[in-house]
């Protein structure tokens, strides 16, 4: 009976744990690691990205996202959309081929892999016979033309990929016919390229390695015209008018030939180098494109002068007069060019390039005049500099956002104003529920700031501190110093820039509060920037304070890097976050924890060698306390000690010669072969130590004398009863690498005399856990057992105020234990071991709110942990108790669980790869997802019926139209009206607002009829 | 012949009531007669002894044979009733001085001399190591124990390694490995945790209850399986201040019997002796049931909880005579931030003697480690 009843709760605890808790990894932010395929569909308005990890994600207008990942690690290495379907086909390294769906359920749409097929030759054929190396998704549906390694053409039929022999084109057919001389001279090589005629689907052209291009009809099933090439193929480009051909090549020149012209060709119409009587490198790919105004653009990839430039990625436009080599700092992996809406006209009407360079995508308006750079509103290159750290901040403020947000547009001048000119698929997600911050610290001394409440993550502002210090290069160094008249003519586009000037300016802790708007930032050279948000442009000095964390310690030397200097002048800052305090840590060690109490007006920050308090407000240093060990000899001497690991620098020495082969940039040649050698050397010496021992591992207790006891891994600020019962104070506490907890006692001066009074601090207490493990978290609970709410909040009316009333309780975490006291008095009251029961260890851990799903308005405080395992747990507050945990990154991954922030409400980020943050979610009711509709043009023939007029559209079309509008407006009546709430029902305010977030984030209604009237545009240009 | 049937046979009719004690001291031997029911306390049985062979200004040990034919100490009152009860149907004791004893002289088979080699817990090495003093309980503090002897199957073994203050390092190192288990399916090659090293001097090698190669199979009551070599490494070093690990030991001839206890011990069957061969001894179990009663496992758990807190219920806190000349003065920059640091080097200076203060105490903490601790050790400033 008992057993019964115990049953019956604990399956009503799991379900309401299950309104609870969900974990989900939702969406991925960034740029695609590695990417080696570009595919783009003018039909459907998608955009699709392969990686060399068998990933492919498609992309259409900012929400409309999907991914895929084919079961095999293969390179994607092409990407073709079938004409006119939902449908893609991918051909990976390995061979295969695989297609692609989207298909809607629930009125989501959803990419899924049908089918995949390997292209089988006779028995006993050589396999380079069925290796496919060019395809043609062709216009009439269903068929897909194969060219492979042996110069054959096969033909099959999606979906099932049934082989259609009787449309076979060997390359002995082919050859039979062509002029003997050039027949014997040369075997034709593997088929380079397949093309269709833009006027005439009938007629494909096949594009040999060698040369020859062969236009094959195919409805006659014969060869009609050849063009005897000598020149090694690169690329072809059937002109719009069907006319001519255009074939670039590999000495980077590129000809025209002309169509109408004789049966059999032996040399171009016209044949151009356009960069020069020097030696060239190959042009990849070329397009021309017609406008209605008359002269063409020519477009193309390479061809750059072989021995001043051979080194440069660039992209070259010209039209007309204008001429442009797009500089770009990474490999170029492929391009595309969007065209006019109207495919009906006699002209191509190029709107906008996009190009896939290795570590970002970029988008170039080609309808202005100066041809500036698209802002992309997804695949944001976040590695742009290394990210170092990153912090998130839930529910902004719409003051700060839009502050932020102008300050951000005022550095985004220099973009284009067009639209993101991907605008395929229907974002139908609900509106983000409130606005949220992602920060990421860069090794440039940068911070960025980032959109993140929604699928996009979308670049809002970006924070500049190197303007504080004097570093070695000049700022202006590298700009673009494209005199006049230079050939090629060079303009540098992209920001990706792994090359930081001072690795010292590297931001290592942020923290900025959001109802104040004042930001910390503190760096690896001990350095620590209190910035104010100013909207408008300042010059002032940085006042300068030295913070000496040593404290007459004996024996000391620092080993490490120097400090920073810092610019003695008036220094200009443009609108935005600008420092007025500057903190400077001897000796300067990197930075560990870092806080700001707005409130008190006070910051904390800690190293390896101890703490310190500074009064912002009287900039003044309030406070410092040496942490540091006598016997710890890795801390005095700072990272540049020989007892340096093997394991870290070769990271180190790995993650330097990754960056340099990403960039190719130009190094002496002695010093990277040396690097690259002694890299070499390092690796083999580490794998025959790893041979050499087994892998064991020594059981022995932790002792005090480890290395690093005295870093500061936490600081936390508190308004708690630290001294008795009966009177709460300020309270600074500080958990070390050791174990070892430290709790001042402060004395803020009312407001009216913060200028007069100084702030106090006194030691109240310490604590030394027994197992000696890393203090990773501070938190005091109050009264009724709940976090004390963060500064501020409670001023602003958006917490509840804390309960002053009750006794407190201390939660100390360490990385294996969860510990409360009781304060005032500290005395443990009761505890989780997690290390002794799991074997895990806490990496990260945060104070998350978990609101219930079925009722919204009950929700519950709990810490979110992960582990070393790289498992999430939820434990629950005050009980720490164990709630549900999920495993979510691999535990190999380091650097991913290293770099992993919660946010407030249950959801978190981390690097999967250096460019690309995966979101995911612990909370059943917050779900940042991606939901979108793609609609899949109607099939020819009916389309044909329904191109008699664009207004006219087709009953069933309009039902349709009909039925999505009605769910969309019940969208926006259920989703939560936050930013309704948020804008004080100022219309004007929320127009302004809203047409500052255009492209990004529309109302429901003007959304409902741009999708109405881009279906219109469809119809209309249907063919 | 005619004589020793007698013997016995008045042996036998006394034995119900006496206990015949054969003592010998050096070449000379005394007998006399204990009241097996009724032996008495050590300290009257030592008395006797030395009033017997009149060495009462000697100070000796005295030791026993038991029915193994080992040489087992007399130091207390629990294994002087052993003694007495075990007879069958001698007690032989035997007497040394104290500055001549040999201590290897005790335990296994120290009687027999029988040459055959026996398998030991311990090796040689051990035995020979010459300060163990077994006969002075209040020298003992518990190293290792054998628990749960009665709800484990025979080939498993689970041993509790106590951690003294932090001088002697756990000192074992673990591996991966794979074990060969019975499933349903058959034999099963599955993953699993073994000691691969021990480090010589360490925790566990003087034990001697661990061994490598001895597969891993529980820490503090967590199955291992399933866990990978850095989790277990975790979990060790988390309960390393009371670390209970269930092995499977390599060698499976030394597993204690649980059919052939005596009786004697049976009643309390949490512990085991640590010592053991192919036989289980009463009287070494019983003494570390004694020890161990002395210590109170419990209070060592609770030991590792203790975090040490130092509270500084602070005096009357800023110096008044800073505040007072502050305000007038602060109008001048120049002034004012002289006063700023005067007032910081005041801070350090207080910080400096805080933390003299609080170094001496936790050393001093660090000594009795043993059960005084846990009652609250909190220094007030």
């Amino acid at each position: 009976m008992k057993r019964f009843r115990r049953q019956g709760q604990e399956s009503l605890k799991d379900r309401h744990k299950q309104d609870l808790f969900q974990f989900n990894k939702t969406v991925e932010h960034g740029f695609p690691h590695q990417p080696s395929a570009l595919g783009f569909s003018p039909r459907l308005g998608l955009l699709a990205i392969g990686t060399r990890s068998g990933a492919i994600k498609l992309y259409g207008t900012p929400g409309v996202e999907f991914m895929g990942l084919h079961e095999a690690n293969a390179a994607v290495l092409q990407i073709h959309f079938l004409a006119e379907q939902g449908k893609l086909v991918t051909l990976l390294e390995d061979n295969s081929l695989h297609l692609w769906k989207l298909q809607a359920r629930n009125d989501v749409s959803e990419l899924a892999e049908k089918t995949s097929f390997t292209l089988q030759g006779k028995p006993g054929a050589l396999p380079s016979t069925t290796h496919v190396t060019a395809v043609l998704a062709h216009s009439s549906r269903d068929l897909l033309y194969l060219g492979t390694e042996g110069g054959h053409v096969f033909v099959v039929k999606t979906p099932d990929f049934e082989e259609l022999e009787e449309h076979y084109i060997s390359v002995e057919n082919v050859q039979q016919r062509i002029p003997g001389e050039y027949a014997g001279r040369r075997n034709l090589d593997y088929v380079e390229t397949l093309t269709e005629n833009p006027q005439n689907p009938n007629q494909i052209l096949i594009g040999y390695s060698r040369g020859l291009m062969v236009q094959w009809d195919v409805k006659s099933k014969k060869a009609t015209h050849y063009f005897l090439g000598n020149k090694k193929l690169e690329s072809v480009w059937w002109c719009h008018d069907g006319d001519q051909v255009i074939s670039s090549h590999s000495d980077g020149t590129y000809c025209h030939w002309s169509v109408s012209k004789g049966h059999s060709q032996t040399a171009p119409v016209k044949n151009e180098m356009p960069y020069g009587s020097f030696p060239c490198k190959a042009i990849s790919k070329i397009v021309t494109l017609t406008t209605k105004k008359g002269s063409s653009f020519v477009i193309f990839s390479g061809g750059m002068p072989r021995a001043s430039y051979g080194d440069r990625h660039c992209i070259s436009v010209i039209h007309g007069k204008n001429h442009v080599a797009f500089d770009f700092t990474s490999r170029i992996i492929d391009f595309a060019v969007i065209c006019g809406e109207n495919s009906e006209s006699q002209h191509n009407d190029p709107v906008a390039l996009l190009v896939l360079a290795e570590e970002e995508l970029v988008a170039i308006d080609l309808k202005s005049e100066s041809w500036p750079v698209i802002q992309t509103p997804y695949l944001a290159p976040l590695h742009c500099s290394a990210i170092t750290c990153s912090h998130h901040v839930s529910n902004i403020p719409l003051k700060l956002w839009e502050r932020i947000r102008s300050a951000g547009e005022k550095q985004n001048m220099h973009y284009s104003d067009m639209q993101w000119p991907v605008n395929g698929g229907l974002n139908v997600a609900p509106d983000p529920p409130q606005r949220d911050l992602l920060l990421t610290g860069h090794e440039d001394g940068t911070v960025r700031f980032w959109d993140a409440s929604g699928v996009c993550l979308y670049p809002i502002y970006k924070l500049s501190s190197a303007g504080v210090f004097l570093t070695d290069s000049d700022p202006n160094d590298n700009m673009n110093s494209a005199g006049e008249g230079e050939w090629p003519p060079f303009r540098k586009v992209g920001c990706f820039d792994p090359y930081s000037d001072d690795p010292r300016l590297g931001i290592q802790k942020i923290h900025l509060c959001k109802y104040s708007g004042y930001l910390a930032i503190a760096g690896t050279a001990g350095q620590v920037l209190v910035m104010e948000l100013n909207d408008e442009d300042a010059q002032h000095t940085v006042d300068s304070t030295l913070a000496d964390l040593l404290q007459d310690q004996e024996g000391f030397k620092w080993k490490g890097h120097a400090q920073l200097s810092r610019r003695e002048e008036p220094v200009h800052f443009s609108q935005g976050f600008q420092p007025f305090a500057l903190v400077q840590c001897q000796p300067p060690a990197v930075i560990t924890s870092l806080i700001l109490h707005s409130e008190w007006k006070l910051v904390a920050f800690g190293t390896s060698h101890g703490f310190g308090l500074y009064d912002y407000y009287q900039k003044r240093i309030v406070l410092v306390r040496c942490t540091l060990n006598p016997c710890d000899q890795l801390a005095l001497e700072g990272p540049l000690s020989r007892v340096k690991s093997i394991k870290k620098s070769l990271r180190q020495s790995f993650r330097r010669f990754r960056r340099s082969q990403v960039s190719g940039r130009k190094r002496p040649v002695g010093n990277a072969a040396k690097i690259q050698e002694l890299n070499a050397r390092l690796e083999q010496e580490a794998l025959q130590e790893m041979e050499l021992a087994p892998v064991q591992r020594k059981i022995e207790a932790r002792s005090s004398d480890d290395s690093f006891t005295g870093l500061i891994r936490t600081l936390n600020f508190a308004d708690s009863f630290i001294r008795d019962g009966s009177h709460h104070t300020p309270s600074l506490w500080a958990g070390t690498n050791g174990g070892s907890v430290f709790a001042y006692s402060l004395r803020v001066p009312p407001a009216e005399k913060r200028t007069d009074n100084l702030v106090m601090a006194e030691p109240a207490k310490e604590i030394q856990l027994m197992h000696r493990a890393p203090v990773v978290g501070i938190v005091i609970l109050d009264g009724h057992g709940v976090p004390l709410p963060e500064p501020l909040e409670v001023a602003h009316d958006l917490s509840r105020s804390p309960d002053m009333h009750g006794s407190h309780q201390l939660l100390v975490i360490s990385e294996e234990q969860f510990k409360m006291f009781t304060l005032p008095k500290v005395s443990a009251k009761m505890k989780l071991k997690l290390t002794a029961t799991e074997g895990s260890r806490v990496r990260k851990v945060s104070v998350a709110t978990f609101v219930n799903s079925k009722t919204p308005d009950h929700s519950e405080t709990g810490l979110a942990v992960l582990t070393n395992q790289g498992d999430i747990h939820v434990i629950s507050l005050p009980g720490i108790k164990p709630q549900v945990h999920y495993s979510c990154i691999r535990k190999e991954d380091v650097s991913g669980i290293a770099s992993c922030v919660f946010t407030k409400y249950g959801q978190g980020f981390y690097l999967i790869s250096p460019s690309e943050f995966e979101r995911f979610s612990l909370s059943a009711r917050w779900l940042v997802e991606p939901r979108c509709l793609v609609e899949i043009p109607r099939s020819a023939a009916k389309r044909s019926l329904r191109r008699r007029t664009a207004a006219e559209e087709s009953p069933d079309d309009t039902r349709e139209s009909r039925l999505h509008s009605n769910r969309t407006t019940e969208d926006a009546e259920t989703s939560p009206a936050v930013m309704e709430h948020a804008l004080l029902n100022n219309e004007k305010v929320l127009m302004e607002i809203q047409t500052s977030l255009e492209g990004d984030r529309r109302s429901q209604t003007e959304k409902n009829t741009t999708r109405t009237s881009g279906n219109v545009k469809m119809m209309a240009n249907g063919e | 012949m005619n004589r020793s049937f007698n013997k016995s046979q008045s042996l036998r009719f006394l034995d119900c009531t006496a206990v015949e004690v054969k003592s010998k001291f050096g070449a000379e031997f005394r007998r006399f007669s204990l009241d097996r029911l009724k032996p008495g306390k050590f300290e009257e049985f030592y008395k006797l002894i030395l009033h017997i062979h009149r060495i009462s200004n000697m100070d000796v040990k005295l030791g026993y044979a038991d029915v193994h034919g080992d040489l087992l100490p007399i130091n207390n009152d629990d294994n002087f009733c052993k003694a007495v009860s075990m007879a069958n149907p001698l007690l032989r004791v035997f007497i040394q001085r104290q500055d001549e004893v040999d201590y290897s002289s005790y335990g296994t088979n120290t009687l027999m001399r029988r040459k055959k080699a026996v398998v030991t817990l311990r090796n040689d090495v051990n035995r020979k190591r010459p300060h163990i003093s077994i006969s002075m309980p209040q020298d003992f503090r518990p190293v290792s124990s054998i628990i749960d002897v009665d709800i484990l199957p025979e080939t498993h073994r689970r041993v509790r390694l106590y951690r003294h203050g932090s001088d002697k390092p756990l000192g074992f190192y673990i591996r991966d490995g794979t074990s060969v288990r019975v499933t349903p399916h058959g034999l099963e090659k599955v993953p699993g945790i073994f000691i691969s090293r021990m480090v010589p001097g360490g925790l566990a090698e003087s034990t001697g209850l661990l061994a490598v190669n001895d597969e891993v199979l529980e820490v503090n009551g967590i199955e291992v399986t399933g866990k990978t070599l850095d989790q277990v490494t975790d979990m060790m070093i988390a309960n390393s201040h009371n670390l209970i690990i269930t092995v499977k030991p390599v060698n499976q001839r030394n597993n204690i019997i649980r059919s052939s206890r005596i009786s004697g011990s049976s009643g309390q069957s949490t512990d085991s002796g640590s010592s053991t061969s192919h036989h289980s001894l009463p009287a070494p179990s019983s003494l570390q049931q004694h020890l161990l009663q002395n210590f109170h496992p419990d209070d060592l758990e609770s030991d590792e909880e203790t975090d040490i807190v130092i509270e500084s219920s602070l005096r009357q806190p800023p110096p008044p005579l800073h505040q007072i000349t502050q305000r007038p003065l602060h109008n001048n920059n120049n002034l004012s931030f002289r006063l700023h640091r005067d007032l910081s080097l005041h801070n350090g200076s207080i910080h400096k003697l805080l933390s003299t203060l609080k170094s001496d105490p936790r050393h001093s903490l660090a000594l009795p480690r043993g059960g005084i601790e846990e009652d609250g050790t909190v220094i007030t400033l």
